[in-house]
C-alpha cells in the first residue's frame, strides 16, 4: 500500500508581507494618542499642547510671517553647509582614493580629526570667523565632511579592478579613470554618506543654532522654551520632522535619478 | 598587422615576497589576419601572455612588438574579457562608445560607429538596455561589439566565451568566426578549450604549464569558413587529439599538485 504525503511549502515563515494598512493605523494611532492625553486634559498644555493647537499654531507663525524667515534661514544654513561639505568630502575621498600619495597624507589627518564631536568645535569657528552665518555653515560643513569623504573612499577602493583594467585597455588617462570608473563607482557608497551627512546637518544645525543664534528653527525652539511657549516649540519639532523625511525622500529620488543601472525593473 | 612576442619572461612576485615565474622564454608571431589560439592547461600564463599584447602588464626579460603600418585613427589592439568587463552603470551604446570616447572621437562619429557594431554583433533593440538586464551571450557581444568599435589592427580574446553555456558558446563562437570573416582582423584567442582552439583558430599555439613556455604549433588543416559539420572531420578530430595527448600529461600533474 503506498501513502500519499503532501510537500509542505517551507519557506511560509520566511514571507515578508506589505501590510499596508497597518503602517498607515500606526501613525494614526499615535496621533490620536496624543490627541487623546492633552484634549482630555490628562496631560497639562504646558508639558505636552494638542496636536491640533500645534497645528493651529503653525498656521498662525505661518501666516505672520515669523515662521517663514526662520525656515529659510535654517534652510540656507544647512543647503551651504551641506552642499559644501558634500562636495569637499567626494573630492577629498577620490584624491585619497587615486593617489597613493594622497593616501598617505589624508589618511592620517582624517582618522585623527575625524572622532572630534564636531560641534565642539563651534566655539573655535566662532572665534575664527565670527558668530555670523558663516560659523554655522562652517559647522554643518565639517560634519558633513567626514562621512562623505570616508565613504567616497571605501567606495573607490571597491571599486572592480576588472573594469578599470578594461578602462586602462581603451587607453583611459588619469582623469577619465577617475571619472567614468571610481565616481560611478562609488555613487553607492557616496550616496549611503548623504544620507549619513544629512542626518549628521540636522543635528548640527539645531546645536549650532540653539548655541548661537537668533533665527533658524533651533533659537525658535530654545526661545519658546525660554517663554514657555510649549506650542511654538512643538512646532519646531514638527518642522525638523518634516524636515528630516524632506531631505531622505529628496536624496531617495536623487539616488534612483543618479543610478538607474541599479534600478531592479 | 603582426604581434611578435620575442623571447619573453614574466615573473610576478606574490604577497610573500617570493617570485613565481608564470612565463619563461615565449617566442611567437602572429601573422596579420591570422586567428592564433593560445591553448594551455589553467594556470599556464596565457592570460598573462594577452596582457602583455595587451600593455596591461610589462615583460621581466624580452620585449612584445607591435609590427606594421600603424593606421591613423585606429588603435592597436582591444582586449575583450572573459567575464565580460562591461561598465555596469552605462548602457549597451554607451558601453561601445567607452572606447571612441577614449579615442577622441566627437559624438556623432561615435554614436554612428557604435550603431554599426551594434548591428554587426546582432544587438540592434537592445541599445538602451543596461548589461545587468542582458544574458551572458548579450553581455559578451557587448564585449566584442565594444572591442571592434575601435577598429583594432589586432583583437585579444581572453577565454570570452568560457563563462556562457555549452550552446550559447557553440553559436557564440559560429558569430565570432562570421564577423571574423567579414573584418579579418589579427585575432589571439586564449581558451583552455581543445575543441574550440581548433574549430577557431588557424594556428594553435600550445603552452605548457607554469611557468608557460610553446610546447608547440599547430596548424589546423580546416577550410574557411568554419561550420560545425567540421566538428567531425578527421583533420579535425587528427588536431584535436594530437594536443590532447601533449597537454594530458601536463593536466594530471596540474592535478595531482593540487593546483586550480
Amino acid at each position: 500500500m503506498s501513502t500519499r504525503l503532501p510537500v509542505p511549502d517551507r519557506t511560509r515563515a520566511l514571507e515578508r508581507r506589505g501590510h499596508p494598512v497597518v503602517r498607515v493605523a500606526s501613525l494614526v494611532t499615535l496621533v490620536l494618542l496624543w490627541e487623546l492625553v492633552t484634549g482630555t486634559g490628562w496631560v497639562q498644555p504646558l508639558f505636552l499642547p494638542s496636536p491640533l493647537d500645534v497645528l493651529g499654531t503653525g498656521f498662525e507663525m505661518l501666516r505672520s510671517g515669523e515662521l517663514v524667515g526662520h525656515v529659510i534661514t535654517s534652510l540656507r544654513r544647512i543647503v551651504l553647509g551641506f552642499g559644501l561639505g558634500a562636495l569637499l568630502g567626494v573630492a577629498v575621498g577620490l584624491a585619497v582614493g587615486f593617489w597613493s600619495l594622497a593616501e598617505a597624507v589624508g589618511n592620517p589627518l582624517i582618522a585623527a580629526t575625524f572622532p572630534i564631536p564636531k560641534i565642539a568645535l563651534l566655539p573655535l569657528l566662532i572665534l575664527w570667523v565670527g558668530i555670523g552665518e558663516a560659523s554655522k555653515v562652517a559647522v554643518i560643513m565639517l560634519g558633513v565632511f567626514f562621512p562623505m569623504a570616508i565613504n567616497t573612499f571605501a567606495g573607490v577602493r571597491t571599486a572592480d579592478p576588472l573594469l578599470i583594467r578594461a578602462a586602462v585597455s581603451f587607453g583611459a588617462g588619469r582623469w577619465s579613470l577617475i571619472r567614468k570608473v571610481l565616481l560611478p563607482s562609488a555613487l553607492p557608497m557616496i550616496f549611503a554618506g548623504l544620507r549619513l551627512g544629512a542626518g549628521t546637518a540636522l543635528l548640527l544645525l539645531v546645536a549650532a543654532e540653539m548655541i548661537a543664534a537668533n533665527s533658524g528653527i533651533g533659537a525658535l525652539v530654545l526661545n519658546a522654551q525660554n517663554l514657555m511657549e510649549t506650542t511654538k516649540l512643538m512646532v519646531g519639532i514638527v518642522l525638523l520632522s518634516l524636515l528630516g523625511i524632506c531631505s531622505h525622500w529628496l536624496l531617495a529620488r536623487l539616488e534612483r535619478l543618479a543610478l538607474p543601472w541599479r534600478s531592479h525593473s | 598587422m603582426r604581434v611578435v612576442v620575442d623571447h619573453v619572461s614574466k615573473t610576478y612576485t606574490d604577497r610573500r615576497g617570493h617570485s613565481v615565474p608564470a612565463l619563461h622564454d615565449v617566442s611567437l608571431t602572429v601573422e596579420s589576419e591570422e586567428f592564433l589560439a593560445l591553448l594551455g592547461p589553467s594556470g599556464c600564463g596565457k592570460s598573462t601572455l594577452l596582457n602583455l599584447v595587451a600593455g596591461l602588464t610589462a615583460p621581466s626579460a624580452g620585449g612584445v612588438h607591435l609590427e606594421g603600418e600603424p593606421a591613423r585613427g585606429r588603435s592597436a589592439t582591444a582586449m575583450v574579457f572573459q567575464e565580460f568587463a562591461l561598465f555596469p552603470w552605462r548602457t549597451v551604446q554607451a558601453n561601445v562608445e567607452f572606447g571612441l570616447e577614449e579615442a577622441g572621437l566627437g559624438a556623432s562619429e561615435r554614436a554612428r560607429r557604435a550603431r554599426a557594431h551594434i548591428q554587426l554583433t546582432g544587438l540592434a533593440g537592445f541599445e538602451s538596455k543596461y548589461p545587468h538586464q542582458l544574458s551572458g551571450g548579450m553581455r559578451q557581444r557587448v564585449g566584442i561589439a565594444r572591442a571592434l568599435a575601435v577598429d583594432p589592427a589586432v583583437l585579444l580574446m581572453d577565454e570570452p566565451f568560457s563563462a556562457l553555456d555549452a550552446q550559447t558558446r557553440q553559436l557564440m563562437q559560429e558569430e565570432l568566426l562570421a564577423i571574423w570573416e567579414r573584418t579579418r582582423k589579427t585575432i589571439v584567442y586564449v581558451t583552455h578549450n581543445i575543441h574550440e582552439a581548433v574549430f577557431m583558430a588557424d594556428r594553435v599555439v600550445v603552452l605548457s604549464r607554469r611557468p608557460g613556455r610553446v610546447l608547440t604549433m599547430i596548424p589546423v588543416a580546416l577550410g574557411r569558413p568554419r561550420t560545425e559539420a567540421m566538428l567531425g572531420e578527421p583533420a579535425f578530430l587528427a588536431a584535436v587529439d594530437r594536443i590532447w595527448s601533449l597537454i594530458r600529461s601536463q593536466a594530471q600533474a596540474a592535478l595531482r599538485e593540487g593546483e586550480a
